[in-house]
């Protein structure tokens, strides 16, 4: 049996994964997939109100930076936020249920697909506006200093020209927080291509207020794991607020009306040849003598099944009722 | 005269405040090539070209304090910040910079500039992204509020907003953007801080913008088979508000009931109401009424939503206990 990439080489700390856990990682990776193809389907039934925004292509980042995370640690995501919630074991009826409205919800109907939390699981919250995570994860790492946990925030890198970005960046080096901000490099904010709208090299911002900063291929899962385990490392040891650029790509419209017009031509095509998905079938394929197509298949034959049981479940849960007028008031 | 939709009217508008004055510029997310988020700049981009119609970064501090210099500088910049709740992004700039100019500058400088947003709950897209946020600005001198129910008030409130030589926050609510309505050929302007009273009746007055508006008058068809005569009023303009308007048709009624989707705490129904019986008690048959949110946030789940935002029953019941009073 082979062990890691040679990428992993370079963290000692890092145990190779065995054929089971990597297994178990592809599975939540074809359940995020699978969840958000079911999401856009319920969508377009009328089922799932407001908006949604998929994490269909960025599989790979959250599952491997959730496979580095510890139980103390604290993740704050996105309004794209779906893929950070299953990734780190939220209930993905009880996310469904969410989408759906659904008293049975993650937040019993309140939140929606935005903003999601499930503290249970280190999810700390979703936030709808661009750059809220940062500041979030940066105050939860105030409160994990020197308790050895860290905190996680996502964000794509339009948020790297938010207000935000910089303050939080800052703020966090001169504290010296445990704090590890994970860059989802998705190439188009909105519908407006990265190029036209940020200047220098975003790893570059970082650098410059001297974080330990990488650009790493967000869609192999490894690789992932490997920037995760050592960044991560260095923050529980006193080693200060960490950065990651993750490259990834979106498979689709930023939100549920985008059908993605603007895309280069071939763009689209050319990820999709670097599905994360099809990266982690070969990566295990290639590094595990016993693994084989049929248990990869039974994987995914294993997570269709479970994605119709929740959607039978999740349309038959009741709607929410109102409690009384102030209700969650303190 | 022909049928336009609110989002036709509003591109119409723009496009002819594009052309009249090449001060005026359009700067925003995804306001360009993309032609808006809810299409409401499309075709714009092809029309005037990327100098005068622009995309800019997820960047809601630079594009307001941007326009602020450039309004110093004597342009006229037409700023989008996409979903209204995202002004508390770039706060500073709305509530302490730009209202504030005029007069700290002892008359030196005007800012020229307007500001639209989409506000508005009723499409399931949350706490963040549903809000009427117009209430955040009320106690800010200095800011005009502009809230448009129909495409021809969109049109005219929106080709007077660019033409003000100061700040105007014009709100754009979601729900309408499909709605349609009578556009003339050759439409004009339409002052800020004019009401329009868009049904006559003679036992009560309801204060209705935007959205409500439209619930306010499903409720007044309703109120007439029971022999209630509502009179609607849109003041179309929170900031300047039409005060005498409201206050003639109150003189006559004696009775008055405030629609807004907004809770009721510091809220503009809230504030005018305060006037009102302040000024014109004996006016009175009734107490005046606020039909408005609860004090929560926007829930998600349309269940819920749908008992948050006032419902033309709600109309319909508080305008009832109001004349029965």
């Amino acid at each position: 049996m082979t062990g890691l990439a040679d990428s992993a080489s370079q963290t000692p700390a890092l145990a190779p994964l065995s054929l089971d856990q990597a297994l178990a990682l592809y599975r939540r990776m074809v359940l995020i997939r699978r969840f958000e193809d079911t999401v856009q389907v319920l969508f377009q039934r009328g089922e799932v109100p407001g908006t949604t925004h998929l994490y269909s292509g960025q599989e790979a980042v959250a599952t491997g930076v959730a496979s580095i995370l510890e139980p103390r640690d604290r993740v704050a995501g996105t309004y794209r936020g779906h893929g950070h919630a299953l990734s780190l074991g939220v209930d993905p009826q009880a996310l469904l249920d969410e989408m759906l409205g659904r008293a049975s919800g993650l937040c019993g109907g309140r939140a929606g697909s935005m903003n999601v939390i499930d503290l249970a699981h280190g999810l700390m919250g979703c936030y709808g506006i661009v750059g809220g995570s940062i500041g979030a994860a940066t105050g939860a790492a105030l409160a994990l200093k020197r308790s050895g946990g860290v905190a996680v925030a996502y964000f794509g890198e339009g948020a790297t020209n938010q207000g935000y970005f910089h303050e939080c960046l800052n703020f966090a080096k001169v504290h010296n927080l445990p704090a590890l901000y994970v860059c989802e490099n998705n190439l188009y904010g909105e519908f407006t291509p990265m190029e036209d709208v940020t200047a220098g090299r975003i790893v570059a911002r970082a650098q410059t207020l001297e974080l330990p900063a990488e650009t790493i291929d967000g869609n192999d899962l490894w690789a992932v794991r490997a920037a995760a385990a050592a960044a991560v490392a260095r923050a529980r040891d006193g080693g200060g607020p960490q950065f990651i650029e993750a490259l990834t790509y979106r498979f689709v419209g930023h939100s549920r009306s985008d059908p993605g017009a603007y895309r280069k031509p071939g763009e689209l095509d050319a990820w999709r040849q670097r599905d994360p998905l099809k990266l982690t079938r070969a990566g295990i394929l290639e590094r595990y003598e016993t693994a084989d197509e049929a248990q990869l298949d039974a994987t995914d034959a294993d997570v269709e099944r479970q994605i119709e049981q929740m959607i039978a479940a999740g349309l038959a849960a009741p709607y929410p009722t109102p409690g009384p007028a102030a209700e969650f008031k303190a | 005269m022909s049928t336009v939709t609110f989002r036709e009217a509003l591109i119409r508008a723009m496009g002819d405040a594009l052309e009249e004055d090449e001060r005026v510029f359009l700067f925003g997310e995804d306001v360009a090539a993309a032609g808006g988020s809810f299409k409401l700049t499309e075709g714009l981009l092809e029309r005037f070209g990327p100098k005068r119609v622009r995309d800019t970064p997820i960047s809601e501090q630079a594009i307001i304090g941007t326009a602020i210099g450039a309004a110093v500088m004597g342009l006229r910049p037409l700023a989008e910040i996409m979903f209204a709740d995202f002004a508390a992004v770039c706060f500073d700039g709305i509530a302490n910079e730009i209202p504030k100019y005029r007069y700290m500058t002892g008359g030196q400088v005007s800012m020229p500039l307007t500001i639209r947003m989409c506000n508005g709950a009723g499409g399931g897209f949350g706490a963040q992204h549903s809000q009427s946020v117009e209430n955040w600005f009320l106690n800010v001198p200095g800011l005009k509020l502009v809230v448009p129910a129909t495409p021809a008030d969109a049109y005219g409130l929106l080709r007077s907003a660019i033409r003000d030589p100061d700040p105007v926050l014009f709100f754009e609510h979601k729900s309408l953007f499909n709605t349609k309505g009578e556009l003339p050929d050759a439409p004009a302007p339409i002052p800020l801080g004019l009401a329009e009273t868009v049904r006559h009746g003679e036992h009560v007055t309801v204060v209705a913008t935007q959205m409500m508006r439209h619930h306010a008058m499903r409720a007044a068809d309703e109120l007439a088979v029971a022999g209630i005569e509502a009179e609607v009023i849109d003041p179309r303009t929170l900031v300047p508000l039409d005060y005498a308007t409201i206050a003639a048709s109150v003189d006559r009624t004696g009775r008055l009931v405030v629609v807004q989707e907004c809770p009721n705490s510091g809220s503009w129904g809230a504030t005018l109401v305060a006037r009102l019986v302040g000024e014109r008690l004996e006016h009175l048959d009734a107490p005046p009424a606020l039909v408005g949110a609860p004090d929560t946030p926007i829930p998600y789940s349309g269940a819920l939503e749908e008992l948050w935002i006032p419902s033309v029953e709600r109309i319909v019941e508080q305008v009832k206990r109001t004349v029965s009073y």
